[in-house]
């Protein structure tokens, strides 16, 4: 065990920890004001929830002893064998790993409950998210991380493209279609109700993510800096490309748009951080940004109410960054060659992953869905909707002025 | 007695308080309102998706004054409340005056009623 590499994983676990508590932020601007306590909850429930599967059984079914590349064994239970130093990554103590992943998935869940917002249970939320970090989560971060199916192909995922982000967008397309649309959309009322709550958000994301990618190198070394630069080149270019594209498209640029953009260079550059040179890593935020924006456009054409662009934004990103991925890692940065280095393979497997993860997740997440509206209903009753969630689901309201 | 509403832009705000005062209204109130009459309202675009805003947000003053007083106070309100002063040339959602017979008045603390309570 190596400690400066110890105080490096700690500092980068406490920076995504705080990742999610900016996402309540982030998405708490995002709604109407009579839904800013939901929305937020929605996110920060997840800290305490996730964080308690995770230690009964989420960290052992994603990094327990490999079971035929499908899920981990029931070694680490409870928390049973932390002691001494973890088996995926010797320099660092097991409970410092184990610390860090746990981040992941809390902030992987509460991705999600962009979908779903506005009009969801909390009790149904609760439910969902408690399945599907067992039955969705935890499979897939074994499969990418935990040397399950997709790391024995040869796919990579340096922070979380699959595991993360097309992940939690699989799922917030299953929400969307299995919670079904606000019943206002677009009318008086409807617009973000508290934008410089978003972008107070977005930048703490943005904070939090360096520690999310360069943290991911698991080790304070040159590997954890190359992933720091690419971050944040990836970041700035992804700002830079939804500007233009929306400056071109509606005359105007706009905050939300800025943040936006940086969001999807971020979630672009999520699995390539620490497989792609900088220069690749600037491009990749471009093209995010400028992509992202389409993304976000989707939802008008195929009329899924995705009501905060999880889907746009972190499935459309997470995509392009893992196909990005398999075109221009370089084995200079660590070890993997994409099509543009001479391995078309990488690239090949890179699609198999997208394939797999959004087609897994998406039906577990629906079967998921199914049993949580049989057991407790989905849907807040739409007087209650009307009303707003915060008073109806928990008797508070967000602004008394 | 008379009561005056006036609905005015909020930019216009301080200038007709300040008319008002100057002609000694020593009472009035106000409230925070959204309307539209013929100026239009305004789109808000978020990631790429259009909301119309119809209602703008606009100031009502109410004041109740005796009879006599009217026309003095009615030329203070058009004349700060006009986009462009006194001579300006207006524009669409400067506002509208609304006038109504006031009933009754009553002062609580004495209780004087009519002329003496407003």
């Amino acid at each position: 065990m190596n400690a400066t590499d110890t105080a490096f994983i700690l500092v980068c676990a406490s920076m995504v920890f705080v990742m999610t508590p900016a996402l309540a932020l982030f998405y708490g601007g995002l709604v109407s004001a009579r839904n800013v306590l939901s929305t937020s909850f929605h996110s920060y429930a997840s800290l305490g929830l996730v964080t308690a599967v995770w230690a009964v059984c989420g960290y052992s079914l994603a990094f327990g002893s490999d079971a035929s590349g499908i899920i981990g064994g029931l070694d680490y239970v409870f928390l049973a064998g932390m002691a001494g130093p973890a088996p995926l990554a010797g320099n660092l103590p097991h409970a410092a790993f184990m610390m860090f992943q746990c981040m992941f998935a809390c902030l992987t869940v509460a991705l999600i409950s962009g979908s779903y917002a506005e009009r969801i249970r909390f009790s149904a939320m609760l439910a969902f998210s408690l399945l599907w970090t067992v039955f969705c989560y935890c499979p897939m971060a074994h499969w990418v991380w935990g040397g399950g199916w997709m790391a024995q192909m040869g796919a990579v995922d340096f922070a979380g493209g699959a595991v993360v982000h097309m992940a939690s967008a699989a799922a917030a397309l299953a929400c969307a279609h299995a919670v079904g649309p606000r019943l206002r959309i677009g009318l008086t009322g409807t617009s973000p109700h508290n934008l410089p709550m978003t972008l107070i958000g977005g930048g703490l994301l943005w904070f939090g993510w360096f520690g999310f990618n360069a943290g991911s190198a698991l080790a304070a070394g040159p590997l954890a800096a190359h992933a720091f630069a690419t971050t944040h080149l990836a970041t700035a270019f992804g700002m830079i490309g939804w500007l233009l594209v929306e400056w071109m498209r509606t005359g105007k640029p706009t905050t939300l748009g800025a943040v936006s953009g940086a969001l999807a260079g971020l979630v672009a550059i999520t699995p390539a951080a620490g497989f792609v040179p900088l220069g690749s890593a600037m491009f990749m935020g471009f093209a995010g940004g400028m992509v992202c924006y389409a993304g976000v456009l989707l939802k008008n054409r195929f009329r899924y109410d995705d009501a905060l662009d999880v889907v746009g934004i972190h499935g459309i990103g997470g995509t392009l960054g893992a196909i990005l991925t398999g075109v221009f890692a370089s084995a200079q940065v660590n070890g993997v060659n994409g099509l543009l280095y001479g391995s078309p393979r990488q690239l090949l497997v890179q699609t198999v992953s997208v394939i797999a993860t959004w087609g897994y997740v998406y039906l577990a997440s629906r079967l998921i869905l199914l049993l949580v509206d049989k057991a407790v209903g989905l849907r807040a009753d739409p007087d209650e909707e009307a009303a707003g969630l915060d008073l109806n689901e928990h008797h508070e309201r967000g602004y008394s002025l | 007695m008379k009561k005056i509403e006036a609905i005015i832009r909020p930019s216009a705000f301080d200038r007709v308080k300040e008319a008002l005062s100057e002609l000694g209204v020593h009472g009035m109130n106000y409230t925070e309102i959204k309307g539209f009459g013929r100026q239009h309202g305004h789109v808000e675009v978020y990631r790429g998706r259009t909301i119309a805003v119809d209602f703008l947000p606009k100031v009502r003053f109410e004041v109740v004054c005796h009879d006599e007083a009217l026309e003095r106070i009615l030329k203070a309100i058009l004349d700060a409340a006009r986009t462009g002063g006194p001579e300006g040339p207006g524009k669409a959602g400067d506002g509208k005056i609304f006038v109504s017979e006031v009933l009754e008045a009553v002062r609580i603390r004495t209780g004087e009623r009519g002329r003496d309570a407003v």
